[in-house]
Parts: C-alpha cells; structure tokens; sequence
C-alpha cells in the first residue's frame, strides 16, 4: 500500500518527524512537506548564534541529500492556506491542490504582538525567524537605542542579541518580575540584579498603551503609569500564540487558550490529521519547548510507520505530556527550573539559599515527607541543574538534610551530589533527543569515548546543551567501569594526559624530558611523548628546541627547523607577518630559491614556500635569508603559523581598521609559541571578511569600534567556522583575550587537538570559555597573560640561533662520514622548475649513473 | 691496523661524540646508507637508512623510542616503527630492513654488514 502524506510546516518539529520517518523507513511512503520559510528546517533554540557569526547553513538542521531522497517532496515558500477534510486536500497559496491520506500540521508558533496602537511601525519586529533576525540586525545597524517588550525567556535572549549589536538596551515586562513563568519572586531579583549589572535596563510592572513618532527617537512608548520611553527598534518578545488557522478553518477543534488539541497519538479529532509541535495542545497544555515536539514527532512516525506495515496499535509509544525544566544561560547568568518551581503541590515544602554577593539564588521544592524533590529554581548558579533534575525524574530518595543539595560546600566536605551510578539505564538523560544513560553508555562501549563522538553518535546534547554536563560524568564514570579510563593516556610511557603532564612540568618545575620520564613515566619514551613533551616545555620555559637535552625529542620537521618532503627533501618557509612584504624582500628569496634551484610556490598562508632543499643546503639557505632579514617561519612547528590579513583600511575603500598592521603585530606576538597543535590567525579589516579571519583558530574582524574576535575555527578535513568571543575590542583587550585564550588552550588541550576539537570537549562550551576568557572566573587570568608575556619576551629565532651554533651546525649533512649529497634524491624538471623524480624514474637514472663510493 | 679476519670488514664511521645521546646518523658504507643510532645509556644500533615505505633515504632521522620490549625507530615520513635489533618494521611486516651490527671501540663508532 501506499500512503499520501502531507506534512505542514517544516519547523524543528516537522523535521524531525521527517527524520524519524527517515530511520524507519515505513514501505510506500510519499511525503509532501510544505514550507512557508524560504529556506528547510533549521535551529531555532540556536537562533539567536546568527548574531554570533552563524549562517544559515551552520544553523540547518538538514543533512547534505535529505531532500533529495526517493518520496520526498520539499516546497519551500509554500505556505497551506486551506484544508478540505472531506475530499482530503490541501490547497497552498500558490493555489495547487495537493491530496493526502495523512496529514500532519506542524505549523509551530508565532510571536505574540499585544495589540497596542503603532505596534505596526516600521522597527517594531519580532524575533522567531531567520529572516525576523535578519531584520534585526539591519535596524540594529541603525540604532543606538533598543528596547524588548517582554521579559521572559525569550524576550531575555532576545535583549542580549539587541545589547550585543552595540545599542543601550532596555526590557519592558508587564508583570512584577522577569521569567514570571520559571521562577520566583526572589529568583526574579537576583537575575535583575546581573542584569542590570551587566548594563541594561530593566521595568518591570509597565503596560504599554501606545507606540507614536518619538520626539528625539524614533519611537515613543506610552505606558500606563504615564511614564513614557524613547527608542529607535522594538522587539515584541511578549510570548507566543499556537497557529492553529488552519485547523481553525477546517473545524479540527482548537483549545480555548489556543492550539489543535490531539490524543496520545497526537491525533486531532479527524483520525487522518494529526498535529504536533509548538501548534498541538494536549492535555490542555502547549508545549514551548522543542523536546516535548521531539517526543511528539517520534510518536507519530512510529504510528504512521505501524499503519503502513499494519503492526498492532497497542505496542506503539504514546505522548504522555512533558517535563518543562529548563535551563540557560541568559547573558552570562545561569538561570534554571525545575518540575514545580513555585511549589505549588499541595503540602509540599522548600528550601531556599541566597548569597547576595555572589548573585546566586537556589531553592528546592520538596515533597511533604521531605523524601522526594519536586522542583526548584537556580539563578546564578545552575551546575547542579542535571543533578537535581535526574533526582526530580526518577524520584530518587534524597539525602538526610535536603538543603545540603543547595548549600555552598563546606571546606573539604564533598557534596552529597548525584551518584550517576545510581541512576537506572532507563533514565532519560536528554529530553531534547530522548537518550537515557543505557543508550550513553553502549555508544561509550562501542567506543565513543570522547564527548565530540559521544554527541555524534548517540545526539544526546546536541539541541540545547543543557544535558553536557551529565553526559560527560556519565561517560567517564562509564569509561572507569569499563577499565577504558586509560584511554586519555599520553602512550604507554605516561599513564597522564597532555594536561595532566603539562601541569606535572608546571607544578614540579620539571625543564628535562629525562626528568620527567624518571619521575612519572617508564620505558624510553616514543615518537609521541617525546615531540609532545618537547612542546610543553617550550610552551612551559621556552628554551632553544635544540638545544642538547632538547634536540633528541624533536620530531624531524622540529629537529631540522624544515619540512620534510616525501623524498627526503625539506621546504623552507620564511616568516612574512601579515602576509606583507618588500619587493627586496621578494627579490632575495627569487634570489636563494634560484641559487639552490629550488621549486618556488606561494602557500594558502600568504607566503612563499620553497621545497627541495637538501639537509646540508638549510643552513647555507637560512644563512643567506637572514641576511636578508628574514626569520623562521615555523611552518615546521606546533605553533603559530601565519596572520593571514587583508589589505585594509590603508588602502582598501571599505576598512574600517588596519587589518595589515594588527596581523603583523600578532605574527611577531605569537610567533615560535609552541601549542599543541598548529595555530593559525588572520585578520580582516572590515565585515566582507576577505581574510578569511572566521575559519581560522583567532579570527579577527574590524568593526567600526575596534575589533570582533573569533576563536576556535578551522579549515582542513573537519572545516569550522570559528565563533564569537567578545566584540567592539579595543586593541589592549584584545590582545590580552588572545593571551588568555591561546594559554588557555595550551594549558588543557590534548596532544594535536585543535581548538575546535578542543571547544567541543569542553565542558560548557562557548559559555565557560568566555567565563575563563573574559569573566576570569577561573581566576588565572593574570598567570596566564603572564605566562605569555615570559614566551614573548623571551622569543628568538630558531635559525638565527642554529646556524650560529656550530654544535647544532654539524647535523645537517646526510652522511656523517662523508660529504656527498644523498643519491636517492633526485628531480626532474617540470614547467620550468624542479619536482622530485618518481621511483620508475629513479630507477631509470640510478641505471645510469654511478654511485659515488668513499673511500677512507 | 689488524688483520684479524674478524675485524677486517669493521668500517669506522664516526667518533661516539658525533652521535647526540638518543638520535641517529646516517653513514656512508661501501656504497650502502646506515642508519647508526645512540641511546642515552650509550647502546648502539644500526639498520638500513632507507625507509622502504616511502622510498626517502631518512630512517637515521627518526625519533626513537620503546614498544614494550622493543626499541624502535619511527620513520619521520608516515611515521611506521622499525625494530632497532631486528630491523622489522612492526605496523608492514613486507617492509622490514637489514640490521647491521655496531661496535664502539674506544671512541669510534664501527659498523659491519649482517646479523648481531
Ligand atoms: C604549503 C601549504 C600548502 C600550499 O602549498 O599552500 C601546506 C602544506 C602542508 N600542510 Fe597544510 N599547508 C598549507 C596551508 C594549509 C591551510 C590553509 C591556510 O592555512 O590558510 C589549511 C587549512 C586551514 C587550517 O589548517 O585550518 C591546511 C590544512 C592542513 C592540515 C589539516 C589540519 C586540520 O586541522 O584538519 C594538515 C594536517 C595536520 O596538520 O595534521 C596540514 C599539513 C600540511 C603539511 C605540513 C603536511 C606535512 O606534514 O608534510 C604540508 C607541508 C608543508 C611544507 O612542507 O611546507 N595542512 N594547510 C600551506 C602552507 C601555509 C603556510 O604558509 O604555512
Ligand atoms: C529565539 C528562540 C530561542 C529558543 N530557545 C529554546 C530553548 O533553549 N529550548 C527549547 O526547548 N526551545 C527553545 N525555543 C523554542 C523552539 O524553537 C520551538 O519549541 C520549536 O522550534 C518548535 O518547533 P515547531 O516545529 O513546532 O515550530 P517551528 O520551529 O516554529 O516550525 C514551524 C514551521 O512551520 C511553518 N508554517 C507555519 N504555518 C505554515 C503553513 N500554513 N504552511 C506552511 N508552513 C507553515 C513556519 O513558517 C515554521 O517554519 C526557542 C525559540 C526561539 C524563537
Ligand atoms: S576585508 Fe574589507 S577592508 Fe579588508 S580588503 Fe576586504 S573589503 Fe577591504
Ligand atoms: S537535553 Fe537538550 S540537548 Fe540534551
């Protein structure tokens, strides 16, 4: 049999329908999905990233070929504007007629507008789309003054965006406090507080009456106290109404407060229609989050999957409501809810701690015996978010004295916390993806044991992250079960991580590989540990890397200060910051690559690349560029690559700063800092972005005001677009940021991590990095700007030094015992330069020449 | 010199100095390239130069290290593992070497083809 099925709206919801359906893969299926939006599902909780540097593309939802799949019909800018239950049809706004045997409405929300006279002025938006954001962000480039209508969860998020932008930014909240829905009165307080310390503006108990010509601004705001506001963009953010129309028009039978209203199965009342996400009501609720829509989707796919294969109904999951804890970041402050937040159960009893100092509120709401949590609110401070919300799930018995769950620790005394063993392997640990700890751990069986693979094999933490925490202790305490904790160890040499060595080296003043092995290592050591040592000591004392206790560690590329190519052969790359260089500059390297005959070509890195070269010709080489003024490149290195930069401001129409002249200041900053994988930069001088800066480790973007900074993107086989640490930098803080960032990074990455890999193991994210950057939370910022300053100050030229040095000198010749050169290299000519010789060609040449023989 | 049969086809390569504790050389021997390598406890090993996976005459400039038992170089181009004492390489059993033998006699360092 075949089915006809027609899917409204392809929101988060209606895809993820798609996907389930996808995975099932029911026989005879032909799906029409039909799309308002321009563009196919994408991440709407990760909205908000758009003004973070994340496109379109990063943001869909939809994986390469989706759409493409035999029976899948995807309209995009198609909207549904009737239904015909009788003859089961749909008409769409283009007019086609489309018939289905099944339809389900996943049509989603819109923002609610109060309706307030001039609320349709022009910079009066809202905030639910690509295209609502994007329309921001185009006001926002021409605002100074901003202010949100609505003060709850997404009327707060919203407020950052605005903030964010650059304008004075103030929240407009009819009730009494802000996120009325989530927390209490108190709680209220303590999140107005950090907001207000972080600078914006915050009314609440305001009734907007009427929106008219402001007289300074653009706007002017009346409100019902007779107190009024100027400002030249308003965000409505003031909550959001189920679109229902169309079941609306075709009699599907709609809640009083809004939304279709569906069965377990998420049936509407016409058993061929079903409805879910943002748009269904059940159970008299709707569900603003994504993960009951999840639930929902799944639901029905399996129920459409059952009709097609005609499997009995009564095994088939049902919708049984959802859990609405939620937990975020709102601009830099935790703030989560949990089941019955205001204690409204009857009997029920709370516990309440405040620290006023440190902006932290938590409260528990307890069950009349004291012996189950039902809910509680953390504003401040929500690390024990998945803690509390596993007891809340699976109705653990708590410990003795509740309130000890909420009180700071005491000195040395461990937190009675959430033995994760205890938890049961059906406890669900994601709600966005419905994993539970038995799925988490056969993925860490199967081996996912990173918290990147984890993520990608199981899903779990990738919608709103809220659950990362709790993954990761699950995963490692499911790795020690499984005797895999070893698996962060170096090699066999070292039963440590890179980290833990690093901090080894650091604690103990360790400055010798010897040292260090007798100490917490065994055996001689191997082509792992060693290079990896090596690098933590220069990132640790900076000292000559060839320096006799140091030379025997270096990886060939290192030992060589030089490439090695596949012939044996090894390039050399002089530094040219920025990318910038005289033509003298270019002349003497014309000038040595035709004196050695080596092939010449310019790298992605904005400079000049010569290969061929044999071991005993580097030091003649680097001798002469020096001379020339030039200095090592570090193309060989862990460490700084290039500043790549545009042409700016100096002489380009559209910069806004000098890009050219801040990558040349951050080549020669960072230049020789040894890291634990390669670090590239680039810098552009205005938004068109020609330097390519959001695809690099340190992305820098000129701004009107000074700088944006990127961290955490790369190219190369995993390509990742970096994102925003801090924007509208003034030079200072900037460099200051990449200090910290950059020592950050050196200090916890593993061995030949880059950042990006780096960032998604980190727990918490973006967020925490810029807690450690930015806020210092950690409060090593000072050591680490310091441990910078000792590697810049005390930088020097690896060639300048090695060919002044005789000892280092004599290990560049191939043989020890002669001066001949290696006869296995050999080149042939191409387009006018050299390339190495393939071995057929070798063999051909080896034929006939002779082989030199010393004699002693 | 001697003319102990023994000794006859010991060929000095170089003074023990010239060998950084824990790196190789590479020697030039009757028209063959060895790889002559120090530890840091003073033992010496000796294997063919040349790295048959790529082809590149480079194995004395490999970092070296331990597998369990074995004391092993890496070769710097794809980075396989090759016993110091037998000269077979541990991840492509088809692209072993030959192993020669080495002496220090005084503070020469000598090579001789075969087994040790
Ligand atoms: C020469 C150059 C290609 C060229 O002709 O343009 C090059 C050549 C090599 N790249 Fe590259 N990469 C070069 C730019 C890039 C770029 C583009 C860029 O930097 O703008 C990328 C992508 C951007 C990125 O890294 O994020 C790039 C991504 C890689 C990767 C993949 C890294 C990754 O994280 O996936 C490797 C492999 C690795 O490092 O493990 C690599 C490794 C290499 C090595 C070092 C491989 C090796 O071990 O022999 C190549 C030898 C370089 C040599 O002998 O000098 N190269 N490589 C470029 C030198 C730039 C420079 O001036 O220093
Ligand atoms: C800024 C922001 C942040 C958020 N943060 C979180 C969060 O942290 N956690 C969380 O759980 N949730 C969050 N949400 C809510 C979450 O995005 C929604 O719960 C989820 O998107 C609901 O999915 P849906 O498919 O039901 O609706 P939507 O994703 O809105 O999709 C509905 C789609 O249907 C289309 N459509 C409507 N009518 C028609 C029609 N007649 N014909 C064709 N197409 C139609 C719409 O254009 C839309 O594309 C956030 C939402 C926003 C806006
Ligand atoms: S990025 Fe902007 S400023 Fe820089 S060269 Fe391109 S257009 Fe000019
Ligand atoms: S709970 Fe939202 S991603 Fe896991």
């Amino acid at each position: 049999m075949t089915m006809k099925l027609v899917v409204v709206g392809n929101g988060m919801v209606g895809h993820k329908l798609l996907e389930e359906l996808a995975t099932l893969q029911p026989p005879g299926l032909d799906v029409t999905v039909l799309c308002e939006e321009t563009r196919p599902a994408y991440d709407r909780v990760h909205l908000s990233e758009f003004f973070t540097g994340k496109t379109a593309e990063d943001l869909s939802l939809v994986t390469p070929g989706f759409f493409e799949q035999a029976g899948m019909h995807l309209r995009l800018a198609t909207r549904a504007v009737g239904i015909d239950r009788a003859m089961k049809r749909v008409t769409t706004s283009d007019g086609e007629v489309i018939a289905y045997d099944k339809l389900v409405i996943a049509t989603g929300s819109t923002p609610f507008i109060p309706a307030i006279p001039g609320n349709d002025r022009p910079g009066c938006l809202v905030y639910r789309t690509l295209d609502d954001l994007a329309a921001l962000a185009q006001w926002g480039g021409r605002s100074r003054h901003g202010v949100v209508i609505g003060g709850g969860l997404l009327g707060l998020e919203c407020a950052k965006a605005v903030r964010d932008m650059g304008l004075e930014t103030h929240v407009v909240e009819f009730a009494a406090r802000l996120m009325a829905v989530q927390v209490d009165d108190i709680g209220g307080q303590v999140l107005r507080k950090s907001i207000e310390d972080l600078g914006l503006v915050v009314h609440t108990g305001k009734n907007t009456q009427q929106i008219t010509e402001g007289q300074t601004l653009r706007h002017r705001m009346s409100f019902a106290d007779g107190s009024h506001l100027e400002t030249d963009l308003i965000v409505f953010s003031a909550g959001i109404r189920p679109r229902d129309e169309l079941a609306r028009q075709s009699e599907l039978g709609v809640g009083q407060r809004g939304g279709i209203m569906v069965d377990n199965f998420c049936r509407t009342r016409d058993r061929d229609v079903y409805a879910i996400g943002e748009c269904a009501q059940w159970g008299g609720k709707v569900f603003g989050l994504v993960a009951p829509g999840y639930d929902m989707a799944r639901v029905v796919a399996n129920h459409l999957h059952a009709l097609l294969i005609r499997k009995p109904a009564p095994a088939l999951p049902e919708f049984a409501g959802a859990d609405m804890s939620t937990k975020l970041k709102l601009m830099g402050v935790d703030v989560a809810s949990i089941g019955d937040a205001h204690g409204a159960t009857p009997g029920s009893r709370s516990y309440q701690f405040s620290d006023g100092r440190r902006q932290v509120y938590k409260k528990l709401v307890v069950s009349e015996d004291g012996k189950r949590l039902l809910g509680g609110v953390l504003v401040g401070d929500a690390t024990d978010y998945g803690t509390l919300l596993q007891m809340m799930l699976n109705g653990m018995d708590l410990p003795e004295a509740p309130e000890s769950l909420i009180l700071p620790a005491a000195d040395g005394k461990a937190k009675p916390g959430l033995a994760v063993e205890a938890l049961p392997a059906s406890a669900q640990i994601c709600s966005c993806n419905n994993v539970s700890k038995g799925q988490l751990c056969n993925a860490v069986a199967a081996g996912a044991t990173s918290i990147g693979s984890l993520k990608e094999v199981t899903k779990a933490g990738t919608a709103c992250g809220g659950c990362v925490p709790l993954v990761t202790q699950i995963m490692k305490v499911e790795m020690k079960r499984q005797g895999l904790a070893v698996s962060n160890h170096l090699c066999e040499h070292f039963a440590y991580s890179r980290q833990e060595l690093y901090h080894l080296v650091r604690v103990e003043r360790i400055r010798r590989f010897d040292e260090l092995l007798a100490r917490h290592g065994k055996g001689l050591g191997c082509d792992i540990c060693k290079p990896t040592v090596a690098s933590i000591l220069a990132s640790c004392w900076n000292e000559f890397v060839l320096q006799q206790e140091h030379a025997s560690l270096q990886d060939s590329n290192d030992y060589f200060l030089a490439n090695i190519q596949k012939d044996g052969t090894y390039s050399v790359v002089p530094r040219m910051p920025g990318g910038e260089v005289t033509p003298d500059g270019l002349i003497a390297i014309g000038a040595v690559a035709r004196k050695y005959g080596l092939y010449t070509k310019l790298t992605g890195g904005q400079r000049v690349d010569m290969f061929g070269a044999r071991l005993e010709q580097l030091p003649l080489i680097w001798e002469e560029l020096i001379a020339a003024g030039f200095e090592s490149g570090h193309a060989y290195g862990k460490s700084l690559r290039t500043v790549k930069s545009c042409v700016g401001s100096t002489w380009c129409r559209y910069g806004v700063q000098d890009s050219v002249g801040a990558a040349i200041n951050l080549e020669n900053r960072y230049k020789g800092l040894r890291s634990p994988h390669k670090l590239k930069f680039a810098v552009s001088g205005c938004a068109r972005e020609c330097a390519e800066a959001q695809s690099k480790d340190v992305g820098i973007i000129a701004t009107e005001k000074g700088w944006n900074l990127y961290v955490c993107g790369n190219g190369g086989m995993k390509p990742r677009h970096a994102e925003l640490l801090a924007g509208d930098l003034d030079t200072d803080t900037l460099i200051r940021y990449v200090d910290r960032f950059l020592m950050f990074y050196i200090r916890t990455a593993d061995r030949l991590q880059r950042t990006s890999v780096w960032r998604d193991n980190l727990e918490g994210g973006m967020d925490y990095l810029r807690d450690v950057v930015i806020h210092d939370r950690l409060g090593i910022g000072d050591e680490l700007e310091a441990d910078m300053r000792h590697v810049v100050d005390t930088y020097e030229c690896e060639w300048k030094k090695a060919v002044s040095d005789p000892q280092v000198r004599r290990r560049f010749q191939h043989f020890v015992n002669s001066d001949a050169g290696d006869d296995q290299v050999a080149f042939v000519p191409e387009r006018g330069q050299i390339r190495p010789a393939t071995s057929e060609e070798k063999r051909r040449r080896l034929g006939r020449i002779p082989v030199v023989v010393e004699t002693e | 010199m001697s003319h102990d049969m023994t000794q006859i086809d010991w060929t000095t390569v170089c003074q023990i100095d010239e060998i950084v504790p824990n790196t190789g050389v590479c020697a030039l021997v009757g028209g063959e390239q060895v790889a002559v390598f120090r530890l840091g406890d003073g033992a010496l090993f000796a294997i063919d130069n040349i790295d048959p996976n790529s082809g590149a005459s480079v194995l004395s400039r490999g970092l070296l290290g331990s597998l369990g038992e074995r004391v092993v170089v890496a070769s710097p181009i794809y980075k396989q593992h090759f016993d110091l004492r037998s000269g077979e390489c541990l991840e492509a059993p088809e692209h072993g070497v030959r192993a020669w033998q080495v002496r220090r006699e005084g503070d020469a360092i000598q090579v001789r083809r075969g087994d040790r």
